[in-house]
């Protein structure tokens, strides 16, 4: 047994392990000295709970453009960030006009809808034009070439929308009706924060709807599982891969009307990070899995809110809010290391990129 | 008969849609305006003006190759219908711009930028401009394309190199070599006006290039004279010859503007050929590079900075240390890395490229690594008695460190372990079967890679006496990996053409800065759907990109017709 485990086991795993334990130890001592000071209440920890779950609900919608994209080309669409910054960023004139003219909190669920239109519209526009102009062409290229293809589209884009709209940041101006917050019992919950939980919830849903019991959702599938028999049983596979690709736009419009509401400003860099953090979601919970982005989403979201507090801080580090992307990141590395197949996702790292 | 040329129509209808909606693309992004200032030809044709009618020029181009056998009339009638089409549309923002301020939303849609697309004529005749100018613009697209080959491609280079001259005037009269009196009395008083070209210098500049290439076009044609090993060897060494002592005479011929470009470039390449180890050789896609640059410059910086205090080192005796901190982290990093495929490892690079910048710049090691000010006062390498802190002394060093580094890029290149490398790129499982160790393989490409960065990091801190955690982001791995994209993977002389290309020119316009990255995403877009092998493409490379397409395409062509 012993001498099985020494043949199967390399250097290289030894040094994965170790580096995995030694954070694993630094994030129970942190977590153990942070509950022994004992320096925020419980109030305070429900507060960056929900923090974390609005967080997470917007990587989740992002990550779900992500995740579908995957599941059928087996690609990163490096450029689905600038697909949830356009639509935002585009909107966002649209809101102020709105509100110039006084319309936007006296109607304010039909403006909250009509900028949500725009966004995904143009979100979805670009999500098209992407694959329309850049990917089909390179459906069957060398793996490397539209990764590389989709990071350049990605800066193309960034910096498009910066000469559009200017380099500064654009803010939008506050609902009237989203201002204060919900109790239940003795929790205040922001109501743009329920909004945001719910609304995100309801967008896996639908997705989860369309992916698993609609006729298209099925063809889906099927493309996502082989192009060519699929393309044999009569499915059209441009159609089924413009579909996707249009569905995964339109959810990164809502998340960045979403984002918008939480955060207000919106800008041409806005989707570098977030688009980041929503691949590790995508990743975290398994690539190519409509549920496992949701819930990767929100357990990032979580963690990425309370981890500085609970174990960067007891482990004597200041500012420890600085490094919360730095969390995300090292999950995404460990998680790509030790489980790539993510929380519910099949295993597909090493078989089919 | 009918139904193909309405067809023919309508594709000309569609492809004037297009040239029309990337006219409003470039306007709208601000490319016509930025570029409006800078003259080609004197008070005749600005930057702007030609960049805003590439897409007219380039949809003309392509719908006319489509229609190589049809008469010269359809031709005519094809450009001038997507002349005509952009000019209306521009014609059409315009127009909107006169009713709706556009400005809250396209920051660059202001009466200046629609009077210079309207050339300065006021409104109701200045509608005609822009489609009178688009329509030139295809029927003089159509006029090139009709003339033989050779000529044709004399006119663009000759026609290219006015551009060019026009566009650099300054940064053409800034030559120190340039500076001698007759010379630039020639420059000044005929070629250039005060800004761009003068109208008559534009036309020699365009005769004398044109006749030139035309000359050199016509004589490659003739029989081949085979020449001696000999005389190949001789020839050899005295273009070598040459070509050194115009390496290194360059920063006193150029002046101190331009040793500085050259400094930046020099670092692009040094780093352009690691990254070519890891992602050219082995086909490791790495997108957080700028880590092991960032790790090479701030071991130097903590290694010797007063302003840190702690440590006094010399330059030459933190060197060897900073390569092997750049080094061990190219191995630490890899270990866990590299034992995932493809796209995965560029995110995860990419995310310890991030990982490492939130390092520098936490408060948490502010004491070690300077935080958000970075590091200064470090001081210069002094080689005897000579302190390398200019400019141009420290040219020689970044020439030094490109000649190692490209030598053994280029030994390692058809070695043992260049062959492996090689193998893995093209088949991982292949080549494991094969017997290579894909771990170690990959590891020591990466880590080879990590230490090219870390000598520029190295050198980068040297040359500015000081780190800063914002010179290190994510753009700066792109910005390499679009180089050796640009120049060709796996290629090494297609760095030094990428970095030239990609470093040195936007340091020469300042205008272009604004728009780099723009252009660098283009770029990248471009080069992979037109030519994934690069502008100086290595054979071997080219072939697998090639053969993929070959083999792979059919069946899926059969696939899908069919469905339809």
């Amino acid at each position: 047994m012993l001498k099985r485990w020494r043949q199967t086991v390399t250097w290289t795993d030894i040094v994965v392990w170790a580096i995995g334990v030694a954070i694993g130890i630094a994030i129970i001592v942190g977590t153990i000295r942070t509950w022994q000071a004992g320096q925020y209440t419980a109030e305070q920890w429900i507060n960056l709970t929900i923090s974390g779950l609005k967080l997470g609900s917007i990587y989740a919608l992002i990550a779900l453009g992500y995740t579908l994209v995957y599941g059928i080309l087996r690609m990163i669409n490096f450029a689905h960030s600038e697909v949830f910054m356009s639509g935002p960023f585009t909107a966002v004139f649209l809101a102020k006009y709105l509100d110039s003219i006084g319309f936007y909190n006296t109607y304010p669920l039909i403006s909250l809808i009509l900028i949500t239109l725009l966004s995904a519209g143009v979100s979805i526009t670009i999500a098209l034009l992407l694959e329309r102009v850049a990917y089909r062409r390179l459906r069957f290229a060398p793996r490397l070439v539209p990764l590389i293809t989709a990071i350049g589209a990605s800066f193309f884009l960034q910096y498009t929308f910066r000469g559009f709209y200017g380099n500064d940041i654009e803010t939008y101006p506050n609902f009237d009706f989203l201002k204060g917050t919900w109790t239940i019992g003795s929790i205040a919950i922001p109501k743009t924060d329920l909004l945001v939980i719910v609304s995100g919830f309801m967008m896996m849903l639908i997705l989860y709807g369309v992916v698993q019991r609609t006729k298209t959702g099925k063809a889906m599938r099927a493309v996502s599982e082989d192009k060519e028999v699929a393309a044999l049983m009569g499915i059209d596979v441009d159609r089924i891969i413009v579909f996707t690709f249009g569905l995964g736009g339109a959810s990164a419009g809502v998340a960045g009307i979403l984002y918008a509401l939480i955060y207000q400003n919106v800008h041409f860099y806005m989707g570098f990070i977030p688009g980041l953090k929503a691949f590790t979601a995508a990743v975290l919970g398994g690539i190519g899995n409509v549920v496992g982005a949701w819930l990767g989403g929100t357990l990032l979201g979580l963690i990425e809110s309370l981890g500085p507090n609970l174990f960067l801080q007891g482990l004597g580090i200041p500012a420890a809010n600085q490094l919360k992307d730095g969390i995300a990141f090292t999950i995404l590395v460990f998680i790509l290391i030790f489980r790539p197949s993510g929380l519910l996702g099949e295993r597909i790292s090493k078989t089919k990129a | 008969m009918t139904t193909e040329t309405s067809s023919i129509w309508k594709k000309a209808f569609s492809n004037g849609l297009i040239a029309g909606a990337l006219c409003l693309l470039v306007i709208l992004v601000g490319l016509v305006e930025a570029f409006g200032d800078t003259d080609v030809i004197s008070g005749m044709v600005t930057l702007g003006d030609i960049i805003l009618l590439i897409p007219v020029i380039m949809l003309t181009y392509t719908s006319l190759r489509g229609s190589i056998e049809f008469p010269k009339l359809t031709m005519l009638g094809i450009s001038s219908v997507i002349g005509l089409i952009s000019g209306v549309i521009i014609t059409l923002l315009i127009l909107l711009g006169q009713v709706v301020d556009l400005r809250p939303m396209f920051v660059n849609a202001s009466p200046t930028l629609f009077n210079m697309l309207m050339r300065g004529v006021p409104l109701p005749l200045g509608a005609l401009v822009p489609p009178l100018t688009c329509i030139l613009a295809a029927l003089l697209t159509l006029g090139i394309y009709l003339i033989p080959s050779r000529l044709r491609s004399a006119v663009i280079q000759g026609a290219l190199w006015v551009v060019v001259l026009g566009t650099l005037r300054d940064q053409v009269l800034i030559i120190d070599i340039l500076k001698i009196s007759p010379i630039a009395f020639v420059l000044k008083r005929i070629v250039f006006a005060t800004s761009g070209l003068r109208p008559f210098g534009a036309l020699l500049v365009f005769v004398i290039a044109t006749g030139l290439v035309y000359y050199l076009g016509g004589r490659k044609k003739g029989p081949a004279v085979i020449k001696s090993p000999k005389v190949v060897k001789r020839n050899r060494i005295i273009l070598i010859a040459i070509l050194a002592v115009i390496v290194l005479s360059l920063p006193y011929v150029l002046g101190i503007f331009y040793s500085e470009i050259l400094n930046t470039t020099g670092l692009f390449i040094m780093m352009g050929l690691g990254l070519n180890i890891v992602v050219g050789f082995a086909g490791l896609l790495d997108l957080g590079y700028v880590a092991f640059y960032a790790i090479g410059a701030y071991t130097v910086g903590v290694l010797t900075s007063s302003g840190l205090g702690l440590f006094h080192l010399t330059f030459w005796q933190a060197l060897p240390i900073a390569l092997l901190v750049a080094w061990l982290a190219g191995i630490i990093l890899g270990l866990p890395v590299l034992r995932m495929r493809g796209d995965y490892l560029a995110i995860v690079t990419l995310g310890f490229g991030e990982i490492v910048r939130l390092l520098v710049l936490s408060d948490w090691l502010k004491s070690f690594l300077g935080g958000t000010q970075g590091i200064q006062s470090i001081p210069p390498p002094i080689l005897g008695p000579i302190k390398l802190d200019t400019l141009q002394n420290l040219y020689y060093l970044i020439l030094i460190g490109i000649g190692i580094v490209a030598f053994i890029a280029w030994r390692l290149k058809d070695s043992h372990l260049g062959r492996s490398w090689m193998a893995v790129r093209e088949d991982e499982d292949v080549a494991q079967a094969m017997g290579i160790n894909l771990v170690l393989t990959k590891l020591l490409a990466f880590s080879t890679g990590a230490l090219f960065a870390g000598l520029a990091g190295t050198l980068g801190a040297a040359k500015l006496t000081s780190v800063y955690p914002h010179s290190m982001t994510f753009i700066v791995s792109i910005n390499v990996l679009v180089l050796i994209i640009i120049g060709g993977m796996g290629s090494i002389p297609g760095v030094f053409v990428g970095a030239l290309v990609l470093v040195g020119l936007p340091g020469l316009l300042s205008e272009f800065q604004e728009y780099r990255f723009w252009f660098y995403g283009l770029a990248l877009v471009g080069m992979m759907l037109f030519r994934p092998e690069g502008l100086w493409p290595e054979a071997r490379r080219k072939l697998e990109l090639h053969e993929a397409e070959e083999i792979i395409e059919p069946p899926i062509n059969d696939a899908t017709s069919a469905v339809q």
